[in-house]
């Protein structure tokens, strides 16, 4: 059996990117398609480079779709085996759950240059200089967005103010 | 009230460990007398708090990974002129093969291979369903005592969850023909396996970097501790600090 390191990352991000299920699981294929014919390519981490793969195919994937906009549909079953795999219990599960879905709705609605760069940093754990190389943005604009993303979350969870 | 206009972006770095240390102390004393700064900082902690401790990062679905091997193997296959049995699309030929092996991580490898190669396998077999852990609790006293019996040493086990790196269970795992203690740690989505067993190295912590996976390794009491995790290097090395402080006095 072949197992992919960073598919949970890929697919996350696509995820993230296309806020649809369905669009995430194609956008992480293809993306790791072109990431298999275009090793050649890969210089220095594999998880940057194949994060600003995923980038461009969900570009891509959104070029391609004409006008029609999907409702995300939540995968419960992909929530369920994520904290199953920590053997938690029922309770601790439903609690982390939640604040799970509500965090993610509230990601969700940060417009997308921000959201990119939150999800990059905050969830993916990358440096501002592997942010700026897979958005294609100097560094300065990775940090403005990553703030901006940042107070509209904190504004939504109580813990910052709102843009002055 | 609100933070400094020129400080706005850089709060924002010391909180992530960006700056160097000359200006994140300048930055840090300035915050110290800065209550506009110091209650930006304080919110962009908890922003980032709030999304470490509950896991918003999506997970593949199940089948995900059996539909890109289904889709790769079909791109390797010969055209259908030439293709000669089903079996044989299974077989990646020439580049594909390499890409697979680089990029991917085949799990039953023959034996042989480096020992950080074998950690890193460890881990990524560590993180298919059911087998992340086979004591799971994080409660050290449950931990500790389910070693004793299976292997003839006894590793250290601390929860490091006020540090950020909840305990999650452990695991008995075989590493270079031997034993070897696994303890489960969680950083945010990204799991930490620390993996230990008798042997001598160097009480300094190495960090290496290996299929975008980081490993540490460090010695202490005679025992020999592999950390190996996906997050970034940075929070590796904390949990390193953290567990090492923790298991020190």
């Amino acid at each position: 059996m072949l197992v992919l390191p960073h598919l949970d990352a890929a697919y996350s991000l696509a995820r993230y990117l296309a806020r649809d299920a369905d669009a995430a699981e194609d956008i992480a294929q293809e993306a790791f398609l072109r990431a298999f014919r275009a090793f050649d390519g890969l210089r220095g981490e594999p998880k940057p480079w194949l994060l600003a793969i995923v980038r461009n195919a969900y570009f891509d994937w959104r070029r391609k779709r004409r006008g029609w906009d999907t409702i995300a549909a939540e995968d419960e079953g992909a929530i369920e085996r994520a904290v199953d795999a920590d053997g938690e219990t029922a309770e601790a599960r439903l609690i982390r759950r939640s604040e799970a879905e509500a965090l993610r709705a509230a990601i969700e609605t940060i417009p997308e240059p921000f959201r990119e760069a939150l999800v990059l940093r905050d969830l993916e754990e990358l440096s501002y200089r592997e942010v700026a190389e897979i958005t294609c943005a100097p560094m300065g604009t990775v940090m403005s967005r990553l703030a901006r993303a940042r107070r509209m979350l904190g504004a939504r969870l109580g813990v910052m103010e709102q843009a002055p | 009230m609100s933070a400094c206009a020129d400080k706005a972006l850089l709060l924002h770095a010391l909180a992530d460990g960006e700056l160097d240390a000359g200006h994140a102390l300048a930055l840090e004393g300035h915050v110290e007398g800065c209550a506009g700064c110091a209650a930006e900082l304080a919110g962009i902690r908890q922003v980032k708090e709030a999304l470490l401790g509950a896991h918003p990062r999506f997970a593949a679905p199940a089948g995900l990974v059996e539909r890109i091997e289904a889709a790769l193997a079909a791109e390797a296959a010969p055209p259908p002129a030439r293709r000669r049995s089903a079996a044989e699309a299974w077989v990646l030929p020439g580049t594909i093969a390499a890409l697979a092996a680089s990029l991917a991580v085949v799990v039953a490898l023959p034996r042989g291979p480096s020992l950080e190669g074998q950690l890193v396998e460890a881990q990524v077999r560590s993180l298919q369903a059911q087998h992340l852990t086979d004591v799971a609790t994080s409660d050290r006293h449950t931990v500790k005592p389910w070693f004793s019996g299976k292997i003839d040493f006894a590793p250290p086990v601390v929860d490091l969850a006020a540090q950020g790196y909840p305990l999650v269970g452990g695991r008995l795992d075989h590493l270079d023909g031997r034993p070897a203690a696994a303890l489960v740690f969680r950083r945010g989505g990204h799991v930490i396996n620390l993996f230990i067993w008798p042997g001598a190295a160097s009480a300094a912590p190495t960090l290496e970097k290996r299929q975008g996976y980081s490993l540490v390794c460090w010695g202490a009491g005679g025992l020999v501790f592999w950390a190996v995790s996906d997050a970034d290097p940075a929070a590796l090395q904390g949990f390193q600090r953290a567990f090492a402080m923790q298991t020190s006095g």
